[in-house]
């Protein structure tokens, strides 16, 4: 896998940014999952695909891991997992 | 499948249908609704992941369900994304290729739930989608049109009410008549192009988009409101650890004080039996071997099942109503920081009851390397095997002082030695991840389930499965060791006391100070017994840590398992019918013995140095046992067993020579 596992939503997006820099409560649209091989493929199978809307809910006590909430329900991941996805606000 | 003979000599098939679905979505109660009390647990050959199966009756002919363990996808990362793909290819030989697959698909999260079944899709056996959690679906005012969906997955889609039954039937029909059907994928998810898994997975979800999209109407933004709620307070970024440690404080009270009614009314019960067993048998070795090696050394034991029971049921319901998970995230960053993941969080939690479960929940460790590490650290997690030994020695030794005038220092020395333990596994994990288990710090990616009322049975059930393999524990390592011990201690016989001396005539009521009667006799058979010559021979050894070789004898002893400490030095204190932790006449015996110059063998830096020793010490031939199985190689638990005594050792010297510098003797 390793390079091409990036794959690019539908639409022509303009300003993108982590996933982690999202702020709290706002909504983002994935436009791409990138990075390790396994964590891409974890993401995604999760839900977390090109096209998805995210939302920030909150950072645990220690400001990691995140919560957000996708396809209707709750995913806790790592900042660092978090940073192979982009989205678009 | 199998052909078996019905009564009118029609051959009809058995089916075999396996249950998939994604980790809370309902797929045990499910399996409970469908089978009843018919099940079978077993284990996966070579693996301890859980095999369950039980006897569906769909209408006139029966069904092998088997349910799947609980996973997200097939693409076998995991031990149980591993297992479900061979029982669906029918690659384990145990059981049959499934006929047709039952996916269990949470109405509440549908999206997600989908993606394991569009890919069960591809291995061309029969799928029929159980709807479950319908009754909350409605309940958020969510629109869903089952024949649509239906339709757009190309597979019956069935809504169920597990708990009240609705559907069952209609599943039941749905099953006996895809059986024989071949299944056709959809096309949107055949395509002929070979794609890269991540393409797959992207085109598996737009598929369900497109699905979804077509046959539900949601009630925006309704759903999932009372779970945030919650979750503003249990997962706020200071409240929610002070309710974390909270609630495991009220957990480990509610363990010690609930515990003690039933406890005593065990006590009592065995020594009524042990009382039943000298006046039923004739006097002699048969009596003593039942009641002072099988009762004494068995029911010693058994007297904790209370708290086990207990612990069991508290983890049941933390896990059961997605508390566990949010633990794991509060947690996670320091968890990351000795390099472990937030999952470890669980298996250490659980090894607080018994490490034997909490290894076997390591399995949902997706990295070799990271599971290896929380199976090194879990059994300094103090499980409740250690209890009878903190409550005896504090029973003895710490009983009714305060400290700062209101705290029982019982409840301190507790907590320390709890805290000892979970000090020790961090740094060694630590050094673990850093050396021979180096790996970069794991990946988490954790779903935080809904907030629902556990079910009462799967409580239930989760508490009686696990319990039972302490109680299977009892009756076979333990009673095997007790008998051994006694005869240990039993033979060869020396001059003078060819009358049974481990004998009934000191019925402790009657005999309020035992190590008087025939203790010239008694001390003397010991001392010259296997047993004591064993303990004779390590003596210069564990000198150094404060201990004696009545000490060393039931230390060797407690090397199988570590409870087997109390009823060891039951047996060599002679106590008798007595045998609990918390009987006065052992307390007495500990605090009483005097060794072979005529001095006081425990002082509380004793009992101290050897709470301190059965933190830190690898003193369970169970424990070995599972590690061995689910590392596949002896030399990870022999590496435990060296490395975890070794510190042991290190600790109770430190501990003993320490207070004896400090003037604490």
């Amino acid at each position: 896998m390793g390079n091409n596992t990036q794959i690019t939503g539908k639409e022509e997006l303009t300003a993108t940014v982590e996933l982690a820099a999202l702020p709290k409560g706002a909504d983002g649209r994935v436009v791409s999952v990138h990075g390790d091989g396994a964590v891409a493929r974890r993401l995604m199978e999760m839900g977390v695909v090109p096209g998805a809307t995210v939302r920030m809910v909150k950072s645990a006590p220690f400001g990691d891991p995140l919560e957000i909430r996708v396809r209707g329900y709750s995913l806790a991941l790592r900042k660092n997992e978090a940073s192979s996805v982009e989205v678009c606000i | 499948m199998s052909t078996i003979l019905t009564k009118t000599g029609t051959a009809t098939r058995r089916l075999t249908v396996a249950l998939a679905g994604n980790p809370n979505a309902g797929k045990t109660t499910l399996f409970n609704a469908l089978t009843g009390l018919n099940q079978k647990v077993a284990n996966y050959p070579g693996v301890t992941v859980e095999r369950k199966t039980g006897m569906w009756h769909l209408g006139a002919s029966d069904a092998l369900l088997i349910d799947l363990p609980g996973l997200y996808s097939l693409d076998a990362t995991s031990l149980d994304e591993q297992i479900a793909r061979d029982v669906i290819i029918g690659k384990v030989d145990s059981v049959g290729r499934p006929d047709v697959i039952v996916a269990v698909v949470d109405a509440t999260n549908l999206e997600r739930n989908l993606y394991l079944t569009t890919q069960l899709f591809e291995y061309g056996v029969p799928v029929v989608v159980a709807l479950t959690m319908i009754d909350v679906f409605e309940k958020q005012k969510h629109e869903i049109d089952v024949a649509k969906l239906s339709a757009m997955l190309q597979a019956p889609v069935v809504a169920i009410n597990a708990k009240g039954g609705r559907g069952r039937n209609a599943l039941a029909d749905k099953v006996l008549e895809v059986a024989d059907q071949k299944p056709s994928i959809p096309s949107e998810l055949n395509g002929s192009a070979p794609k890269s898994t991540n393409e797959k997975i992207f085109a598996r979800y737009n598929f369900i988009s497109d699905a979804v999209q077509e046959s539900v109407r949601h009630n925006d933004k309704e759903s999932h409101r009372v779970s945030e709620r919650i979750d503003r307070v249990l997962t706020h970024k200071f409240f929610g650890l002070l309710i974390l440690v909270a609630v495991l404080l009220t957990v480990f009270q509610a363990i010690f004080s609930w515990a003690t009614l039933p406890m005593d009314l065990l006590e009592q019960g065995f020594g009524t039996l042990a009382d039943a067993a000298r006046t039923v048998l004739p006097e002699g070795i048969l009596a003593d071997l039942v009641a002072d090696g099988i009762i004494a050394g068995v029911g010693g034991v058994l007297v904790f099942l209370p708290q086990i029971l207990l612990l069991f049921l508290f983890i049941s319901i933390l896990e059961d109503t997605g508390y566990l998970a949010r633990a794991a995230f509060l947690l996670d960053k320091l968890m990351s920081r000795v390099g472990l993941h937030g999952k470890a969080f669980l298996p250490l939690m659980s090894s607080f009851a018994c490490a034997i479960p909490g290894i076997m929940a390591t399995r949902t460790i997706e990295n070799r390397r990271d599971r290896f590490a929380t199976i090194l650290i879990a059994p300094f997690m103090s499980c409740s095997a250690r209890l009878p030994v903190y409550t005896l020695m504090i029973g003895a030794f710490f009983a009714g002082q305060k400290v700062f005038g209101f705290i029982s220092l019982g409840a301190v020395l507790m907590l320390a030695m709890y805290t000892l333990g979970i000090t020790v596994a961090l740094i060694v994990g630590f050094i673990l991840k850093r050396t021979i288990l180096k790996a970069p710090p794991p990946p988490f990616i954790m779903e935080l389930p809904p907030y629902r009322l556990p079910s009462v049975r799967t409580v239930f059930q989760n508490m009686v499965t696990r319990a039972w393999l302490f109680v299977k524990r009892a009756g076979t390592v333990i009673l095997a060791i007790s008998i051994v011990l006694w005869a240990l201690m039993y033979f060869p016989r020396s001059a003078g006391s060819e009358f049974p001396v481990t004998g009934s005539q000191s019925v402790s009521q009657t005999n309020p100070e035992p190590g008087t009667g025939n203790s010239e006799l008694e001390s003397q058979q010991l001392r010259n017994s296997f047993a004591g010559k064993l303990g004779h021979a390590i003596e210069p050894v564990i000198r150094p840590l404060g201990f004696d070789w009545k000490i060393g004898v039931a230390l060797i002893a407690s090397f199988a398992a570590r409870e087997v400490l109390v009823s060891t030095l039951s047996i060599i204190y002679n106590v008798g019918k007595d045998e609990n932790e918390q009987s006065e006449t052992l307390i007495s015996a500990i605090r009483n013995a005097k060794d072979d110059s005529g001095r006081t063998v425990w002082t509380p830096l004793t009992a101290l140095s050897l709470m301190v020793f059965f933190v830190l010490a690898m003193q369970c031939m169970s424990t070995l046992a599972i590690v061995r199985r689910e590392t596949n190689s002896w030399s990870w638990p022999l590496f435990m067993f060296a490395y975890m005594t070794g510190l042991a050792y290190l600790g109770a010297l430190l501990t003993y020579q320490g207070g004896r510098l400090l003037g604490l003797e």
